[in-house]
């Protein structure tokens, strides 16, 4: 099945209960999915579409505000739109799932994949200090996989996870294995506004505070949640990295090609390994600069103008060069472009 | 009835013609003097206790003069993006379909920034209600024009009046939903008289009872004053609005149950 349509039936096996969307290509097929679908019969689950992204993202916020599963999804243009509301609900401290299935860009860009959405979803996106938990799948079984785990996350830290795909596993077809079905939860988390019974205090969702020293101790305390998911929920996979003498990183499609690129060099004798970030926030800094103390260098291949070389770089910390290749607008790097750059860096034409 | 002297005899509860809704908080409102939201508050306040509908409703509030009225109800809220509550109560009364949930919003926020949010609710017919204060200005920013500033009316960015050639002209939302097939009772209300009070009040209380059926959205706009941004006092802003906003704005319903069979027959 194709990568958006595993969203969309991982989302309902899952137990979500909500889904808000608003068409865009390439990832119309979840919403399409969903209404073909029609869960409402069989879960209960509700899915709407919404007048627009905005719209859209703002349902969610009433649904997890009442402590609901729910989610919506978009692709580029669309997710600037939600930035707003993905703000809000990152500072009323809210759980839901955003899917980006990434399109080129900037500006309505093209429908053709990319990775130029990585600072949008990496450092925040939408205005004040927040951070998105970020999972960024690399196949159509990872699609359909981390949606009960993004549901998982953002539940246990009350935060906004997000799922950053793009065009190329949101149209992709692979055989995927699907979960059972999973009831949805009656477990009303005690912060849910559900109506106020005589026995609590009122609930109140917001992210309003006009005293600076009420907020800034708020900061804090979303400074320390993500310090904690720092500490905890970094993933991440390594091939072929033990002796490896060059290092590539990449995420989602461009780790499918560099996969390709290790076999390819291997073949002619250079010892190249690829680590491919799993959780994009948070990022594994750490492994990337321990392997920093053990290899010659790095090269981050994205489908973008450079974005997530900056991490990179930033977890290196100057102890041997990191390079970047990568394509934009729509193009995706071959293995041997890959291969081909990385002959060229080793020996320095 | 015998003579009551002191503050000792007022507040026997046998003297007592009138009190505080168990709804409100001991909170103390912000807002300016004469300014009609705290009333409108007290009545959404007292229809809540006395329909004892409190562990069933969720309220949502806007962003705007009312930004904190979740600090003011004793019920649960969610607070909204500027104009986005009507989407954050259709996300809500969705998932909790048994519920009471309504939107509490101004003119800036409902007729502005939160246009297609409030079109596309009503035309969905999602079952909430939708309170509109509208005192044609923003309040909270200092007194700015608003999407209902009535033409050539005065606000700090429409200082020498609004000129509806080149700054648009108010726009009469009330009456632009209660076209759509979605909304199922609309009306206009005032809260500036005590008579005005107790037909808001009946207004609102049908409201609440006609979201039960789930037959739509209800939406009651409360014109309203804004003396601080209007730059009057109380008794004056009551007048100009009576004198300004009415013939504009006139109270009354625009769309009531009874009457929707006979309006469907004639559209058809």
């Amino acid at each position: 099945m194709k990568g958006n349509e595993a969203i969309a039936e991982a989302a309902i096996r899952a137990g979500a209960d909500g889904y808000f969307g608003y068409p865009i290509t390439p990832q119309s097929e979840i919403l399409e999915y969903l209404m073909e679908a029609n869960p409402y019969e069989k879960t209960g689950m509700v899915v709407l579409q919404a007048e627009s992204e905005i719209a859209a993202i703002n349902m969610v916020y009433g649904g997890a505000g009442c402590g609901k599963k729910v989610m919506t999804s978009s692709s580029s243009p669309g997710i600037s739109l939600k930035q707003e509301g993905i703000t809000y609900i990152a500072g009323a401290e809210l759980p839901c799932l955003i899917v980006n299935v990434v399109r080129g860009g900037p500006g309505l860009g093209t429908i053709q994949p990319a990775q130029s959405d990585y600072f949008q979803a990496v450092k925040g996106g939408g205005h004040g200090d927040y951070h998105l938990i970020v999972l960024a799948p690399s196949s159509v079984q990872e699609m359909a996989d981390f949606v009960g785990l993004a549901f998982d996350l953002a539940f246990k830290y009350r935060n906004p996870a997000m799922i950053l795909s793009d065009g190329a596993i949101g149209q992709m077809m692979e055989k995927v294995w699907l979960g059972p079905q999973q009831e949805r939860s009656k477990t009303v988390p005690e912060w849910a506004t559900t109506g106020k019974p005589e026995t609590r205090q009122r609930n109140i969702i917001t992210s309003l505070e006009l005293d600076p020293n009420r907020q800034e101790i708020f900061n804090l305390k979303l400074v320390a949640k993500y310090n904690e998911i720092r500490e905890k929920e970094v993933r991440f996979e390594e091939f072929q990295c033990e002796d490896a003498e060059y290092m590539l990183v990449a995420y989602g499609t461009s780790a499918r090609v560099c996969q390709k690129a290790v076999e390819l060099a291997r073949e002619q004798g250079i010892k190249v390994g690829l680590l491919r970030p799993i959780t994009l926030f948070p990022y594994p800094s750490k492994q990337i600069n321990k392997l920093a103390g053990r290899v010659r260098l790095f090269l981050t291949v994205e489908m973008s103008a450079g974005q997530m070389v900056e991490d990179v770089r930033l977890a290196v910390n100057g102890k041997v060069p990191v390079h970047y290749y990568g394509r934009m607008g729509g193009m995706i790097p071959t293995p041997d472009e890959v291969v081909d750059n990385l002959k060229k860096i080793i020996t320095g034409s | 009835m015998k003579e009551i002297t002191g503050i000792s005899e007022i507040v026997k509860s046998e003297n007592l013609a009138y009190k505080k809704s168990g709804i409100l908080t001991e909170d103390i409102m912000h807002y300016c003097p004469g300014c009609g939201h705290s009333t409108a508050h007290r009545i959404l306040a007292e229809i809540i206790e006395e329909e004892g509908i409190q562990h069933d409703t969720i309220g949502v509030s806007p962003v705007g003069c009312s930004v904190f009225l979740y600090n003011y109800l004793d019920i649960d809220w969610q607070e909204a993006a500027h104009g986005r509550a009507p989407a954050v109560a259709t996300g809500i009364k969705r998932l909790l379909p048994d519920k009471f949930v309504f939107t509490y919003q101004g003119d800036g926020d409902l007729a502005a920034i939160g246009t297609a949010e409030t079109i596309h609710s009503c035309n969905r017919g999602e079952n909430i209600l939708i309170i509109f204060v509208n005192n044609g200005i923003y309040g909270m920013t200092g007194g700015q024009m608003a999407p209902t500033t009535l033409p050539g009316m005065k606000s700090s960015t429409s200082p020498y009046g609004r000129d509806v050639k080149t700054m648009g002209n108010p726009l009469k939302m009330t009456d632009i939903v209660a076209t759509l097939p979605g909304t199922y009772y609309v009306t206009r209300q005032s809260v500036h008289t005590p008579a005005n009070v107790r037909k808001a009040k009946k207004a609102l209380r049908k409201a609440v009872h006609y979201q039960k059926l789930n037959k739509g959205t209800c939406f009651v706009e409360i014109v309203s004053n804004c003396p601080s941004g209007w730059k009057m006092t109380p008794v004056q802003s009551n007048k100009w609005m009576e004198e300004n906003m009415f013939p504009f704005y006139p109270l009354g319903d625009l769309k009531i149950p009874e009457a929707q069979p006979v309006q469907q027959t004639k559209s058809e």
